[in-house]
């Protein structure tokens, strides 16, 4: 038995992502029809030739039934998806799934989530009921148990991983900067980084992603029928869904430097399309930029630095917008902003923009590489769900 | 054959490690006062310092046959708090665990049984007043624990009781501060009950005054306890504990405990001890230091040191006397029944599984696995009493806490496994490889439910 790749089978032929932000007047309705209303638009196809719906949502509905509402689609198979931070590649694995194995033609992938008409500050999980003997952190304070960690195994200073922690913040919001979409399009200095009030750990308010509404939308058909919906389909190079066996608070072999989940599905991805090394043949990589000290171990887990040594290549700026591996160009997570069931698909969005050459002012030097990452992370350190897809121009 | 010495096997006090100045609360009503107050953290109930004490027990020798429960400051009614702490500290099943009412002689009546039944007497109050008032200022918080059987540490020789109806102080179920009338009646009264049951105990026991190495009093009522305990000393006895009020501050109930820890504390084998409670009547009880005494000492004074202060703002707000700001998060929700009784093995016994495969052991006690997958192969196994070392940690301040920020830590129990848990008691902050002990707190109440757990605390 194994997993087998859906490697060229399945093409990307038309996206659309609204803007992330602090939308106090519009509803998630509003947003599902504004990120569906654009992907259609850019192509010959109506609602009516879509056969099948993905709907990634993370708290801001249930069933279906919220998107074909939204849309009022009558007749048509949606189904609503949830896998934590990484809801929105979920409903683009199953979109591409069903395509891939004959179930339907044409299919849509949508991700959306408001979040910001709760009036409570950071990101609120749902609660399964339970007796509250569980220690229940906020999402900051559970990637800040990364940096002692990480500073305690490689023997490295505060200032030296804050400084790197900066950094990322640094590059993502200047990225961000450039992207009409993005929720924050301002630089922030360094001085203001290192200054933000604290949140959890030695995370300030700027380590931490944007509490966005958004919503993304992509429509998959099988490879072979790309050309007849536009000239620069995206091919599905590769795919691959790890979830943790939640056991990194009580395996005492788990140190809390790693997100072993992120490791595993970045294997399996970069086998079924062919990757060996990753710094060189990657136009951009979109990561799950949820905290600052995530995307620096990210590096780590996707094979883009060696072991204890991402603090010194984020620093060294290998992963800016003119580095080595350009990483999060659209502002990432951090600075694009985070509806939760949105971000999957919004970093897949970056990928189509940046591998058809339309990225406008963010445009990318590597982009002639023809190859993109995503990779989009749920949970917790310990305890966590990693969606890695590799998407390419070209169709083999 | 003489009969087998019966009476305190083991004996332990905790004392919480937070300090109140009693100037800060007397400047409440523009009054002034001297010295500190032992107060508990906000993770702190009457349940959970009970908990402290009767952890701290010797039981590995015999195990008890009954807890006696006693407190002025009821976690619960109507439901019954002595079975938290019969599970938290691990006990069988078959031992029955009661409460006794909530009053100042209660601490009597759980030593009384407990020493009928080679049971444990637990004694822990948590004592509050209205702001500035001398309940607030004088009082105190602490546990007490002492454990009855064969093989004493100090042989009970006798007990006596005397009984009296009259008003000295009172308070009523929903009331946080007691009521006292004039106390130069309660006096009299306590000093008559008190000589009373001191003069039937010692001629139980064949003793006279002049037998007496060290006496203690406790009680409610000041002047009676000095009266009393200068009676008892005129036979050249010593006076032991009385300085607790200052140090400590009057502990309600458990003062009687304290009292009598403070008595062993400083016996030397051949020393005969009175211990005399003054509450509603007067409740006298003659030991002796056997040569086993020493062994292991409550060390009551010994926790005065180190200690965290708490401004009195922040103890208000502790108490839930004065409401503070709630953060913009969600309410915590409030723990479930049926899953807290399935959980009960660890969410209050500490209990987890080896895993009879791979030996690695897991909290709580897991149906598969994470290492080696096995299902249902596991000893049981307890974390509680265990230290710890941190692995990691952090500093949440968005969570929700009755005392933010809430800190946390992944940390590693010494005889194997690892769990994730709050910190509490941080008087500087930690740091990865610090060692911790483990302690059971009360985390929240949610909608009048209290929500026992166990954390981490640093070791002093």
């Amino acid at each position: 038995m194994a997993i087998h790749s859906i490697k060229d089978r399945v093409a990307i032929i038309a996206m659309g992502c609204t803007r992330f932000g602090e939308f106090f007047d519009k509803g998630v309705d509003d947003l599902i029809v504004d990120a569906v209303t654009e992907t259609v638009a850019g192509t010959s196809l109506s609602l009516d030739d879509i056969d099948a719906f993905w709907l990634g949502t993370y708290v801001s509905g249930i069933s279906g039934m919220s998107l074909s509402r939204a849309l009022r689609l009558e007749g048509k198979p949606v189904t609503r998806v949830e896998n934590m931070c990484a809801t929105g590649s979920e409903a683009l694995r199953a979109a591409c799934y069903a395509v891939a194995a004959g179930a339907v033609d044409v299919a849509m992938a949508v991700g959306a989530e408001k979040l910001k008409d709760t009036g409570y500050s950071g990101l609120i999980s749902p609660k399964i009921q339970d007796d509250g003997s569980r220690v229940d952190l906020s999402a900051p304070a559970n990637f800040s148990l990364l940096v002692p960690a990480y500073e305690h195994r490689y023997g490295v200073s505060e200032g030296d991983f804050r400084a790197a922690m900066t950094h990322v913040a640094w590059k993502n919001h200047q990225n961000g900067a450039l992207n009409p979409r993005a929720q924050f399009r301002k630089a922030v200095t360094k001085e203001a980084i290192d200054a933000s009030p604290q949140v959890a750990g030695r995370f300030g308010v700027l380590d931490c992603s944007g509490v966005a509404d958004g919503a993304a939308a992509a429509i998959v058909v099988r490879a072979e029928d790309a050309w007849k919906y536009t000239d620069k389909p995206i091919f599905i190079k590769a795919f691959s869904l790890v979830s943790g066996a939640a056991s990194g608070n009580i395996d005492e072999g788990y140190d809390f430097t790693t997100f072993p989940e992120a490791v595993a599905s970045v294997t399996q991805a970069y086998a079924e399309a062919g990757i060996t090394n990753p710094r060189q043949q990657l136009a951009l990589a979109e990561v799950h930029d949820c905290f600052t000290a995530t995307e620096i171990v990210l590096m780590e887990d996707l094979g883009f630095a060696e072991r204890g040594s991402a603090w010194e290549s984020v620093l060294a700026g290998e992963f800016d917008r003119d580095g080595v591996l350009p990483v999060n160009p659209d502002g990432g997570l951090k600075s694009f902003g985070h509806p939760v069931g949105a971000s999957g698909l919004r970093m897949l969005y970056e990928a189509w923009l940046q591998l058809r050459g339309e990225a406008g002012e963010r445009q990318l030097a590597t982009a002639d590489r023809g190859l993109a990452l995503t990779q989009n992370l749920g949970g917790a350190p310990g305890a966590a769900v990693s969606f890695v897809s590799i998407v390419g121009t070209d169709a083999v | 054959m003489p009969t087998e010495q019966q009476g305190i096997t083991s004996y332990a006090v905790y004392l919480p490690r937070y300090r109140l100045s009693r100037g800060e609360i007397a400047s409440a009503i523009g009054a002034r006062a001297n010295g500190t107050r032992v107060v508990a953290g906000h993770d702190q109930d009457a349940t959970s310092l009970a908990v402290e004490a009767a952890s701290r027990l010797d039981l590995a020798t015999a195990a008890p046959r009954s807890l006696w429960y006693s407190t002025t400051s009821p976690a619960y009614l109507e439901k019954t708090n002595a079975t938290a702490i019969h599970a938290a500290v691990g006990l069988d099943e078959e031992i029955p665990a009661f409460d006794l009412g909530a009053n100042a002689r209660s601490a009597p009546a759980a030593l009384l049984s407990a020493s009928a039944s080679q049971g444990i007497a637990v004694m822990a109050d948590l004592r509050q007043g209205d702001a500035g008032g001398s309940d607030e200022r004088d009082g105190g918080d602490a546990a007490a624990a002492f454990a009855f059987g064969p093989q004493p540490v100090a042989e009970l020789l006798a007990t006596a009781s005397t009984s009296a109806e009259f008003l000295d102080r009172w308070r009523l179920p929903t009331e946080v501060a007691a009521h006292v009338w004039e106390e130069r009646f309660g006096q009299r009264e306590y000093d008559s009950a008190g000589l009373r049951a001191v003069a039937l105990a010692l001629s139980r026991a064949g003793l006279t005054h002049q037998d007496v190495t060290l006496v203690g009093v406790a009680g409610p009522n000041a002047r009676a306890t000095k009266s009393v305990t200068a009676a008892c000393t005129k036979g050249g006895a010593r006076a032991v504990g009385a300085d607790l009020l200052s140090l400590v501050g009057n502990c309600g109930s458990t003062q009687f405990g304290l009292v009598l820890a403070d008595l062993l504390d400083q016996a030397r084998p051949g020393d005969v001890l009175l211990c005399v409670s003054l509450a509603d009547g007067a409740d006298a009880f003659v030991l002796r230091a056997t040569e086993r005494i020493g062994a292991q000492r409550s060390d009551i004074r010994g926790q005065l040191e180190p200690s965290i202060p708490v401004d009195y703002p922040k103890y208000l707000v502790w108490r839930g006397r004065v409401a503070r700001e709630a953060p913009r998060r969600p309410d915590p929700q409030r723990p479930s029944a049926p899953f807290a009784r399935r959980n009960e093995p660890f969410k209050f016994g500490f209990r987890g599984g080896r895993c009879l495969s791979c030996g690695r052991v897991q909290f709580p006690l897991p149906r598969v696995c994470y290492h080696c997958h096995a299902v249902d192969r596991f000893e049981v196994v307890r974390g509680a009493g265990q230290r710890a070392t941190i692995v990691t940690f952090t500093v949440d301040r968005l969570a929700f806490s009755p005392s933010p920020p809430l800190r946390s830590a992944v940390v590693e129990l010494e005889q194997g496994g690892r769990i994730q848990c709050e910190l509490t008691d941080v008087a500087q902050e930690p740091q990865v490889g610090d060692t911790v002990e483990m302690t059971f707190r009360r985390a929240v109440s949610v909608e009048t439910i209290h929500n026992y757990l166990w954390k981490a605390r640093p070791v002093s």
